[in-house]
């Protein structure tokens, strides 16, 4: 079995820093290459990132699988882990497990409308799928974006949301729950952005990804809407410290015994709508 | 008149030759077996003869889990004194023999086997599993007032064994399990059992019908309904209200197997190891994430947990109870959380 145990699941996969960038003060940006190829994930999926003698942390990739060669991380300093994420940089190797979790259901949502609406540093696991999107574009039906953050400076992804922005086949608009001097945009939470968009519920999944907090005032508006339970999705935070439906750490108060590792973190709404918390 | 017994994997050893045995054993491989250790505590430990064992003892303070699970165990060696890392699994796995477990503890360990063994399998879990021989001991009567095993139906032998060993007096009838029980037994060429020995094993067992009864008075079947009406319970409010959060109730379950990862640097600064070490539900920040929130804040939402997790999730997952009876966390709770109250009052809700 030592074999077995060589390649399990606990291998440690190294991967160098390719690039890095700070992007908001507490928010950093990382470009990494696996040693031995591609990380090979599915949108909505995450790594657990070792800093050796440090510890390990659940960090979303905000690539999409369709960039190929490395993959990308936005790792908020929030714990001690991520804290001392924050003083790598391009050169520095970091111990990588995974791709664990199930991805958001891309082929399910194929040929259908698609309503994001991220808050916070929840655009960066909803990243990888937009992208996704964006790279087979004519897949989907209509696409709609709706971002929403806490101040103009805490925007993540400037460059690509202006992008975004320009594009004739996507839909964005963006909130801040805080203006500042130089904003032209809307002000208030992201919930008011809801209303103003035209949905066909028949055909739209609505992929909400955010703070725990967001997601009972936004569901409240797609539901609203009309939007089925099972087309709404969502990515749940929980502290996943295995990955494997083992350690504990990631289990809902859920009457079917969700662990968010391995039956998450993506779920629909359908399926954890009696969780104690979200 | 009564046809000839048929029932053929059963041997003998003498009392007298118990000691015998544990020396035979101890030249193959490492032997644990309980050992007093005094104010009626009992735990796991290396033994080299028979006069170092508690035959009679109330469940050991931690169960045998820790030598599946360790309470610390190194997961791997790293070196970071180059510019890219280097590490190397950790691959210990000592051969043990455990002499003189109880069917509860069995049951405990057939419960962590198959969660370790549910994909993604946990290799480091099954190497350690099959390096371990068992030899289980029966309870002929409770052993004291906090087991709950005849609830769950533990008092009897429900495999999980190489060999078992039953107490008939002056000697043991013991049991054969595996392949690896029968080799150890060839070799050390125990008599068979006789139709007197099986009789006398059929009294036991018969009074054990009468002597040990359904402590809560509900069927184990039950429970999973019980508990899935009574998630607001007024129960766990009380269980809270007393809980200290201390994970004593875990770390002596013989079922918990909730962990941690942290990573140890050495003193040179260059390399260190990734190890395992065992968590509690019960503790604060066990379900707490980096941004503040806490998912699981209140100890009544902990307790409640900590009993789902024996008696409904368990169930609809791996299809069994995982509180074996072994009545630890009762006998360890210093806030004096008993298990046997608490389901006897989730169940009169229900009534």
């Amino acid at each position: 079995m030592t074999e077995e145990i060589k390649n399990s699941n606990w291998r440690l996969r190294k991967g160098q820093i390719i690039a890095a960038k700070q992007m908001t003060a507490t928010e950093k940006w990382f470009d990494i290459m696996l040693e031995d190829g591609d990380l090979d994930h599915e949108p909505g999926q995450f790594v657990q990132v070792e800093l050796y003698g440090i510890g390990e942390a659940p960090i979303s990739v905000c690539s999409s699988p369709t960039k190929r060669g490395s993959f990308e991380l936005t790792v908020r300093a929030a714990g001690r882990l991520t804290k001392h994420m924050h003083s790598l940089g391009t050169g520095d190797w970091v111990g990588i497990r995974g791709p664990f979790g199930k991805p958001f259901p891309v082929k399910l949502m194929t040929g259908n409308d698609l309503l994001f609406v991220a808050g916070g540093l929840g655009i960066a696991p909803l990243r990888s799928l937009i992208n996704y999107v964006m790279d087979n574009r004519r897949e989907f039906g209509k696409v709609d974006i709706l971002l929403g953050c806490k101040t103009p400076t805490d925007m993540l992804f400037g460059d690509e949301i202006a992008q975004w922005q320009k594009r004739l086949d996507v839909n964005f608009s963006c909130t801040v729950d805080r203006t500042a001097p130089d904003w032209k945009g809307n002000v208030g939470l992201i919930t008011s952005l809801i209303p103003g968009v035209t949905i066909n519920p028949e055909k739209t999944f609505g992929v909400v990804v955010g703070p725990p907090i967001m997601y009972k005032f936004v569901i409240a508006e797609l539901l609203k809407k009309n939007l089925p339970e099972r087309q709404i999705i969502l990515s749940l935070e929980r502290h996943m410290k295995c990955g494997m439906g083992k350690c504990g750490h990631c289990q809902i108060d859920h009457p079917k015994n969700y662990y968010c590792c391995k039956d998450g973190p993506t779920f629909t709404y359908e399926e954890v709508k009696e969780s104690k918390k979200l | 008149m009564k046809t000839e017994d048929t029932r053929v994997n059963y041997h003998i050893l003498k009392k007298d030759e118990l000691d015998g045995f544990i020396k035979n054993l101890a030249k193959k491989m490492k032997v644990c077996a309980p050992v007093a250790k005094g104010h009626n505590n009992f735990a796991f430990e290396e033994v080299t003869s028979a006069a170092d064992i508690a035959l009679k003892y109330i469940p050991t303070i931690l169960p045998p889990k820790k030598y599946f699970m360790p309470p610390r165990e190194k997961m791997l060696d790293f070196d970071i004194s180059g510019g890219k890392p280097k590490d190397a699994a950790n691959l210990d796995a000592e051969k043990v023999a455990l002499f003189g477990v109880h069917t509860c503890d069995l049951a405990g360990i057939q419960c962590l086997n198959m969660v370790f063994s549910e994909r993604p399998r946990d290799y480091n879990y099954l190497r350690r599993k099959e390096n371990i021989f068992i030899i289980g001991l029966e309870c002929n009567d409770y052993c004291d007032q906090h087991a709950s095993c005849a609830l769950v139906g533990n008092h009897y032998p429900n495999g999980g064994y190489d060999l078992f060993f039953t107490d008939l007096g002056d000697r043991f009838i013991v049991h054969v399990g595996t392949q690896k029980g029968e080799e150890l037994v060839e070799s050390l060429a125990m008599a068979k059992a006789s139709s007197a020995d099986l009789s006398a094993l059929d009294k036991v067992r018969e009074h054990k019908k009468t002597a040990f009864k359904n402590e809560i008075g509900v069927e184990v079947k039950a429970l999973p309904a019980i508990f899935a009406k009574g998630v607001e319970s007024a129960v766990w409010k009380d269980v809270g209200s007393r809980c200290v959060s201390c994970g004593n109730c875990t770390n002596v379950c013989p079922t918990c197997y909730c962990f941690d990862m942290s990573d140890t640097i050495n003193l040179d600064m260059k390399t260190g190891s990734r190890n395992r070490t065992w968590d509690s539900c019960q503790f604060e920040t066990f379900a707490a994430v980096a941004g503040g929130e806490n998912f699981r804040e209140e100890r009544s939402a902990r307790q409640r947990h900590r009993y789902f997790r024996k008696f409904k999730y368990s169930v609809d997952k791996f299809y069994r109870s995982f509180c074996t009876g072994c009545g630890r966390c009762t006998r360890t709770c210093m806030a004096k959380i008993n298990l046997k109250e608490t389901l006897t009052a989730l169940a009169a809700e229900n009534k």
